[in-house]
């Protein structure tokens, strides 16, 4: 077998080996330690997700954390045991930081899960073959800990050239790979089988250095004995030349460029440890659960390679190889070069863990401090990625991050070569890793303000999409009613031509318009009432009638104007008697505009002569101009007076419909208001309840605030419906008619109406009250005829409230059908009020027998609850006297006779329905 | 006197070429908008959160771009400053105080058992970065969110506490090296302790 051809790279330095010490003892096996700590983040990626409990027991290889993610891995219990606790946990990170790590005690029995070796390998799909590495939680166990499988598939999508597998290893100490070939060399190598299976490489190459002779004849011997197709290739030893990218300039002469992967140019590397994992994988089904790692150092006795299982301490090792505590200086995980110090030997092993070195202070002194550069070029000397480390630190110094990556800072692989170099000290990896780190936070920043930004400008646009639609909407709206009006219009204009002259105007501005002539009309009409109440004082008669004329005149107009409104919100006509009127008013109107005018004007006239008199206090001249103006003033105060006041006490002609729709209106929002106020008290004191669950006195509260809310509802009820029906205005015929003629057909709504009627009634009553104290207080003589009004809605509304409460109690006359009750409708109203009842009677059964079930129901709950609560007692260990102290078998038993009764009642109902 | 009208002339003539072709690509390269605005709003920091007393940070970009100080946004801290310095070629000044301190980026987090789904804080948000609908229990999408504070002030319970991001494994940078001033070690006999400046 011929020898492929090696290449070189740039650079590169030759740092004392020191591999030989951890090569003198065999490969160790350490016993269990105590606790294993199993970080979740063990590979680059999203950190796995818990599978298991705290507390549950798990065997050998099971699965206990899951990927979380394309790039992610899962995580296997390294042995059987019970999984202590999954909590943050010192780990192995340059930081110190701690971070979320699953913690199992060992039950020390090595139970094994079952297993599922993947024997017909070579017939397999290779997704699936990738599948079950990714669930055999393999990841790169060079250093990166880069998973597997995607690694792998990122390689199959471009055809390969090479198939590297790095045993190269040219840190200094590091022996664990030149061990792992020593050992499982059959492992290894049918582990690269496996995966040249799966990429299909032209070349498959064993990079190692020249420095393990025994690695590569063991290889060199059982690969002829195979007769295997992979070749070794020996590289000379040179740092870094285990470098991946090193690696495959030195196999292949190519250089991977910048900012790519060697699956760009044809290349796949692997770690030898992988291989070898991915052999237990596939042909014993063991997931990774332990590695190769290399115990070296002055600071220990023993320093040797072991084979360790993914969460061992530290110090558990570090006790297994004999550490001398009083030499051990640094403790680095990795090598000299690119390994970083702990602050903590507790922190555990994890998958990329490949050596721990406990170096004396001998061995790795404090670093000597840092000098200025003197420009010597060593540093680019050595680089092996052939980068300018001289001008990376300048830019890096000085925070110069654009030209940095200019000098492709990124391409960086962190060897510490130039550091090694450097005869002034500079810690220049340390440098890079810095800066490296601030571009990534920047990027990240960026990522992120970018992301809010779209966030803010999406949100922006919805929200004016969203005040688009609601104008759109409302342009729509409005002209629907403009279409409305419109064909409404029509025939109003053939009706009065003359009074609707513009009929196709838009609708708002008809709208508008009306609105405001109604104001104008309501104000004008409280003017006249004004007036023809200071008439009626000054008993002008010829006054008072040609004021009750207009105040009649101005009514009517104002009802048309409102029920034009209240229509279609818009009529676009407006009757040409509103002018008219408004016309007629103007007189008075402008009088006394002009009397408040003079007012305000001899107002000031009198201050800026009195500013003068205090200039000039002797100044008879302006005393006596004070005086005039102020008679004046006088005499046009009196003139206001008389023009604007009194209040406006209804005659006989004040309509109801206008005076007592506002106090209706009133009473009802605030009505409603009482609602709303009890509900949140209500909920309150529950809350409160719910706290102290035995407060009697809440309950109580509860209990009268509930009542009130029923009757402040009912208030509602009434108030709402009445102002519907005051507006027509002689309400007590109407309601009577309404009274009498409701009881026809839809019964369901009969008892409602009834409702509406004795509440109509009840406001009519209010009404003439009202009415009659107005007259009274001027002593018109239609006093008693209003008197009479009222006993007489008195005796109607007393009536209806008869008839509700019968009706609501069920009396039934089942037989009386509705053309009786019509009949009877036309007679005086109390036989209307009986007549009523009859019809609801056959829902009404229905509804009581609802209403019973749901009784029913809640007694049930009520006993259920009760039950509940002595059970809870009795759990807690009351004993019975407190349990009968409690108020619950009370309650239970209360319950329980509630039920009974409701039973009872529900068997006759049924009966009696039979 | 003909070479020298005929070099007037000549002149001439290229100087009207060149103008047309001046002119020409005056109208063919025309960039519209203003360019200035877009370079300042992408460093200022996103987060929305008016701090510099402008809604948003586009408005506040636009501000700056008509001469508005550039030291008024907290969460962009000097960073921010420098940049925006370095951008307009101006001084870079520190932080305004009256408009808030630089603080370590923060994420708001809901008590989700104290939520009484009122989605106030929905609203105020400006990133969309809280779930949640009308009597619903909400939550904040802490990847989404920029720390602005908005949310704090609307809410009627208080459940809703601004959590300083920790430093994770996963979030740890690397520090700077201490540098040479850091050292107070005399190398050579003729090491003088005299400041660094570069």
């Amino acid at each position: 077998m011929q020898s492929p051809q090696i290449f070189s790279f740039h650079g590169g330095i030759h740092p004392e080996e020191n591999k030989a010490q951890s090569l003198q003892l065999p490969l160790g096996r350490p016993s269990l330690p105590s606790e294993l700590v199993l970080p979740l983040g063990q590979h680059i990626g999203q950190a796995s997700r818990p599978l298991v409990n705290v507390g549950d027991r798990v065997l050998k290889g099971q699965i206990i954390a899951t990927n979380n993610g394309f790039l992610s891995s899962y995580l296997h219990a390294p042995t059987s045991g019970t999984i202590a606790g999954i909590e943050e946990r010192a780990i192995a990170h340059p930081s110190g930081l701690s971070d979320l790590c699953m913690v199992l005690w060992p039950d020390g029995k090595e139970e094994w899960t079952e297993l599922n070796p993947l024997d017909n390998w070579q017939a397999q799909d290779a997704t699936h073959v990738l599948a079950h590495l990714a669930q055999m939680g393999i990841v790169g166990m060079g250093g990166a800990g880069f998973p597997t499988q995607v690694k792998l598939q990122g390689a199959s999508k471009s055809p390969l050239t090479h198939f590297i597998i790095n045993a190269a290893e040219c840190e200094p100490y590091i022996t664990a790979d030149d061990m792992l070939i020593r050992e499982k060399t059959a492992e290894l190598i049918e582990g690269i089988e496996i995966l040249q299976h799966l990429v299909k490489a032209d070349n498959v190459v064993i990079g190692i250095e020249d420095n393990k002779p025994t690695a590569i004849a063991a290889l060199n011997a059982l690969l002829s004995e195979r007769g295997s197709e992979i070749q070794v290739a020996v590289v000379p030893t040179k740092y870094p030349s285990g470098g991946e990218k090193q690696l495959i300039q030195l196999l292949t002469g190519k250089e991977v460029p910048s900012g790519q992967y060697p699956a760009d140019i044809g290349v796949l590397c692997q770690n030898v440890g992988t291989c070898v994992a991915v052999h237990d994988a596939i042909l014993a089904g063991k997931p990774l659960i332990s590695r190769f790692t290399t115990l070296t150092g002055d600071a220990l006795q023993a320093p040797q390679n072991v084979e360790v299982l993914l969460g061992t301490p530290i110090t558990h090792l570090l006790d297994y190889a004999d550490s001398d505590e009083t030499k051990l200086h640094r403790l680095v995980m990795g090598g000299p070069m690119m390994g970083y110090t702990l602050d903590s030997a507790a922190v555990p092993i994890v998958k990329t863990s490949n050596c721990i070195l406990a170096a004396t202070k001998k061995e790795l002194p404090t670093p000597n401090p840092e000098q200025a550069c003197i420009r010597c070029g060593m540093c680019e000397q050595a680089c092996p990625a052939s980068l300018l480390p001289q001008q990376l630190l300048w830019f890096s110094k000085s925070q110069e991050h654009e030209k940095a990556e200019h000098y492709n800072l990124f391409d960086c692989i962190e060897c510490g070569a130039c550091s090694y170099v450097c005869p002034s000290s500079i810690p220049l990896v340390q440098y890079y890793r810095h800066t490296k780190s601030s571009i990534r936070e920047a990027r990240e920043a960026n990522v992120k303000s970018d992301l809010a930004k779209q966030r803010f400008e999406a949100r922006k646009a919805r929200q004016d999409a969203e005040a688009a639609e609601k104008e759109a909407k409302r342009i729509a709206r409005q002209q629907a009613t403009a279409a409305k009006a419109s064909t409404k219009a029509t025939p109003a204009e053939q009706a009065e031509p003359a009074k609707a002259p513009a009929a196709a105007a838009p609708v708002s501005d008809e709208a508008k318009k009306l609105k405001i002539d109604i104001a104008i009309g309501k104000t004008k009409l409280k003017k006249r009432q004004k007036e023809l109440l200071a008439a009626q004082e000054a008993e002008h008669l010829e006054e008072i009638q040609a004021l009750q004329l207009q105040v009649t005149e101005q009514e009517t107009q104002l009802a048309a104007l409102e029920a034009r409104l209240s229509k279609i919100s818009a009529t676009p006509v407006v009757p040409s008697s509103a002018p008219d009127a408004s016309r007629e008013k103007a007189p008075v109107n402008d009088e006394l505009k002009k009397a408040k005018v003079d007012v305000a004007l001899l107002g000031v006239k009198i201050k800026k002569l009195n500013k003068q008199l205090a200039d000039t206090p002797d100044d008879q001249e302006t005393k006596d101009k004070i005086a005039g103006f102020e008679k004046d003033l006088a005499t046009v105060q009196a003139i206001v007076k008389k023009l604007g006041t009194a209040t406006a006490p209804a005659t006989k002609a004040a309509p109801e419909n206008s005076t007592a729709k506002a106090p209706i209106n009133g009473d009802l929002k605030k009505a409603k208001v009482d609602v709303a106020l009890l509900g949140v008290k209500i909920k309150k004191l529950n809350k409160q309840l719910a706290d102290t669950p035995d407060d009697q006195e809440t309950k109580d509260k509860i209990a009268v605030f509930e009542a009130d809310l029923a009757t402040a509802k009912a208030t509602v009820e009434k108030l709402s419906v009445a102002p519907a029906e005051s507006s027509t205005a002689p309400s007590e015929k109407t309601s009577s008619n309404k009274a009498t003629t409701a009881s026809a057909p839809p019964i369901a709504d009969d008892l409602k109406k009834l409702k509406i009627d004795t509440a109509i009634a009840k406001a009519a009553v209010k009404k003439v009250e009202k009415a009659l104290k107005k007259a009274e207080e001027i002593q018109a003589p239609e006093a008693d005829a209003i008197r009479q009004q009222l006993v007489e809605a008195q005796q109607r509304a007393s009536d209806l409230d008869k008839a509700l409460a019968d009706a609501v109690n069920g009396t039934k006359t089942t037989d009386s059908t509705a053309t009786e009750a019509k009949a009877e409708a036309s007679v005086p109203e109390s036989s209307a009020a009986e007549a009523k009842p009859s019809t609801p009677a056959a829902p009404a059964n229905a509804d009581a027998a609802k209403k019973r079930k749901i009784d029913l129901a809640i007694a049930k709950a009520g006993i259920k609850k009760a039950e509940k609560n002595i059970a809870l007692l009795k759990e807690q260990g009351k004993d019975e006297a407190e349990i009968t102290a409690s108020e619950w078998p009370a309650k239970l038993l209360e319950a329980q006779t509630k039920l009974a009764e409701l039973e009872a009642a529900t068997d006759a109902q049924s009966q009696e329905n039979n | 006197m003909f070479t020298v009208l005929l070099a007037i002339g000549v002149l001439l003539l290229l100087a009207l070429i060149f103008g047309g072709i001046l002119g020409y690509a005056n109208v063919r390269f025309h960039v519209e908008g203003d360019p200035i605005v877009e370079q300042i709003d992408a460093l200022l920091p996103q987060t929305q959160c008016g701090q510099c007393g402008h809604p948003g940070c586009r408005p506040y970009a636009e501000a700056i771009a008509n001469g508005e100080a550039i030291n008024h946004c907290p969460p962009g801290g000097q960073a921010t400053i420098q940049a925006l310095a370095d951008l307009l070629d101006v001084e870079a000044v520190p932080l305004d105080g009256d408009h808030g301190a630089e603080s370590a980026a923060k994420v708001a987090v809901i008590r989700e058992d104290e939520c009484i789904g009122c989605t106030k804080c929905i609203q105020a948000c400006p990133v969309d970065a809280i779930l949640g609908a009308a009597k619903q229990m909400h939550t904040v999408i802490a990847d989404e969110c920029t720390g602005c504070d908005l949310c704090v002030e609307p809410c009627p319970v208080d459940c809703i506490d601004m959590v300083e991001i920790g430093v994770t494994a996963q979030t740890w940078s690397w520090e700077k090296p201490q540098g040479i001033a850091a050292s107070a070690i005399n190398i050579i006999a003729t090491d003088r302790q005299t400041e660094v400046t570069h």
